[in-house]
């Protein structure tokens, strides 16, 4: 990614500002020229005043809980459909958290409930109406040790559809799916074989194929490859540039050249005195990372956090 | 030459391997402690080897003289006309009422307490309660038999009957069922039910094609292993009524073949062990089937968990 300056980075000046990072962090503040992408980068990020038809999730003043200890403090950010969306952060900052309160994966914990509300595209995720189970079809998730059932690898793929009724063709669905998870190449001979015999790799990239597989609007990645080595992880990233034509991500990762390398918008978690994580700031990744409107976020990026 | 002293930086090929080789000490204490393992565990197997020696030595004999007439016998006064027909019969009646009661209540409870209670102290005080149970001398369950079975269920039971015996013995297993189920059950581990729930699954998708299918062979493990305890039980048998003695079988039809006499195979070496010295070939006899019976059932019990394994 091409390193440039920013003229007149509101950064600059706000080096030492100290006062509470989640007021700036939605700061709808216009970009000027210099906010242009420099030629070659990935990244064909804009500002973060999205269209409202442009948001997926719409978080406001979004804290989680486990029982009675506060994971994650007041997060409120817009999560922009067909974009990567990456959220980083040091561990422990309630990035999984964060994330898993998108599908309401959080409910299955005993003890945890949030506090503030979460808006997909427009309707309150936690309202009483609300299904789970839908939520879940329609938001899908990898997880970060892959996690294929022990069944074979058609099967793995074709549990989502079936629980959800589907009524085409399983085999063309099953195809489709691991095409699009850029893996059927791999497995097409061996579509009986357990899924748990294939390489880490091949066994999140089989994960993906089945969170696709139910068609659902947004794929939420926790830490996809942080089991994978790097050639595995650079598929899996490539998968995503691809897959962002038809579905949302947010992608939760450790690894700030992937955030940097894969995603249209980060969002930076630390975690507070209270041990609480909270944003520090969201921005389209070039800028976070060129010129980081915080000081934590530079220190973080920079490695001279802690 | 002289040692060299450790403090002293090694340098060179020489010195290295002078001191990887240790000097030639030998680790007394290592292979003390290790003998003593070892003895302790000679110590046990011997004295189940003798058991084992005497049980056969004694036993074979009188199973090679009568042959299958040992198995078809029914009780009698005469050593050499008694047989465990009436017992094996008694036995296999018992364990089809664990099976048919115990097994489904107790994969019931397990996988609600597993998959769907939540963490409260009502969840964990029956956890602890559950297991409690499970320790609990078998004689007090046959005094619960006793009194709720025979006594205060006796227009239902017949009394000291099949039945009675066979919801004890369901009672006892019960917890084990329990608490080996619940075992197998948090055996699968969370993130395959996440990845289920993760593509729109309810849970009772979830423990249908996921959690339960994967858990079976613990599952069946554990029940094969509860019913070989059941097999073996005596105390509380004896106490909700399985005959010592002799006893005619005549069939007049389930109803009354459940609400009648029965014994079963410990109850029969229990009974055969006080008689006079000529029954003791027919006790040592009877202890080989019931050996021979324990050791099928843990070896399928064992088969069917090396069967279908899961690595994960």
């Amino acid at each position: 990614m091409a390193v440039k300056t920013r003229v007149n980075a509101p950064a600059e000046g706000k080096r030492d500002d100290r006062e509470g990072p989640t007021i700036r962090v939605m700061a709808t503040k216009t970009l000027d020229e210099s906010e242009q992408i420099a030629p070659g980068a990935v990244n064909d990020a804009g500002d973060l005043n999205f269209a409202e038809d442009e948001v997926v999730f719409d978080l406001q003043s979004l804290s989680c809980y486990y029982g009675a200890f506060r994971a994650v403090r007041e997060i409120s950010l817009r999560v922009p459909r067909n974009k990567v969306t990456a959220i980083i952060g040091p561990s422990g900052c309630g990035k999984s958290t964060l994330l898993r309160s998108f599908n309401r994966m959080n409910d299955l914990v005993d003890g945890a409930h949030i506090e503030g509300s979460i808006l997909y595209h427009g309707v309150d995720l936690y309202a009483d109406e609300v299904d789970a189970v839908e939520v879940r079809r329609r938001i899908g998730m990898v997880f970060q040790k892959p996690n294929p059932f022990p069944k074979s690898i058609y099967d793995n793929v074709a549990f989502g559809p079936r629980v959800a009724g589907y009524r085409g063709s399983m085999d063309e669905l099953v195809e489709r799916s691991l095409r699009r998870a850029a893996i059927w190449d791999e497995v097409k001979d061996k579509l009986k074989e357990p899924g748990t015999a294939l390489s880490g790799g091949q066994q999140q990239r089989l994960c993906i194929a089945r969170a696709i597989a139910v068609e659902p609007d947004v794929i939420l990645m926790d830490e996809p490859c942080s089991a994978l080595d790097p050639i595995a992880t650079l598929k899996i990233e490539e998968l995503m540039r691809e897959l962002k034509k038809n579905f949302t991500i947010v992608i939760v990762t450790h690894n700030m050249q992937q955030a940097a390398r894969a995603s249209d918008f980060t969002a930076f978690l630390t975690m507070g005195e209270d041990r609480a994580g909270y944003l520090v700031e969201m921005a389209p990744t070039q800028q976070l990372f060129t010129s980081p409107a915080n000081r934590l976020t530079e220190d973080y990026i920079t490695g001279r956090f802690g | 030459m002289a040692s060299t002293p450790r403090t002293q930086a090694l340098t060179g090929a020489e010195a290295v391997r002078r001191t990887l080789e240790g000097g030639g000490r030998v680790d007394w204490a290592s292979r003390a402690f290790e003998a003593f393992l070892v003895a302790l565990l000679v110590l046990t197997l011997g004295v189940l080897a003798w058991l084992l020696t005497v049980v056969f030595v004694n036993g074979i004999p009188v199973l090679a003289e009568r042959g299958i007439d040992f198995l078809t016998s029914p009780l009698n006064s005469q050593a050499d006309a008694a047989g465990v027909s009436q017992a094996i019969v008694g036995s296999l009646f018992l364990m089809l009422f664990v099976a048919l009661i115990s097994v489904p209540l107790g994969i019931g409870a397990a996988v609600y307490l597993e998959e769907y209670a939540h963490d409260s102290s009502f969840t964990r005080l029956v956890n602890t309660v559950v297991r409690n149970l499970a320790g609990v001398p078998s004689i007090v369950y046959g005094l619960l038999g006793l009194a709720v079975f025979v006594v205060a269920l006796a227009d239902f039971t017949g009394g000291r009957s099949l039945i009675s015996g066979g919801l004890t013995m369901a009672i006892l297993v019960l917890p084990i069922v329990i608490i080996t189920s619940a075992e197998a059950l948090r055996a699968v581990p969370g993130s395959i039910r996440e990845a289920a729930f993760g593509v729109g699954a309810t849970r009772w998708e979830v423990v249908r094609s996921h959690v339960l299918p994967y858990a079976a062979p613990g599952i069946f493990t554990g029940t094969i292993l509860s019913m070989a305890r059941a097999f073996g039980e005596t105390a509380p048998l004896i106490l909700v009524g399985a005959v010592i003695g002799g006893f005619n079988v005549q069939y007049d039809g389930v109803v009354e073949t459940l609400q009648g006499r029965y014994t079963a195979l410990p109850t029969t070496v229990f009974d055969w062990a006080r008689k006079p010295p000529s029954f003791s070939g027919n006790v040592y006899a009877a202890i080989v089937v019931l050996i021979v019976v324990l050791l099928l059932v843990n070896a399928l019990a064992i088969y069917l968990r090396n069967r279908f394994e899961r690595r994960w």
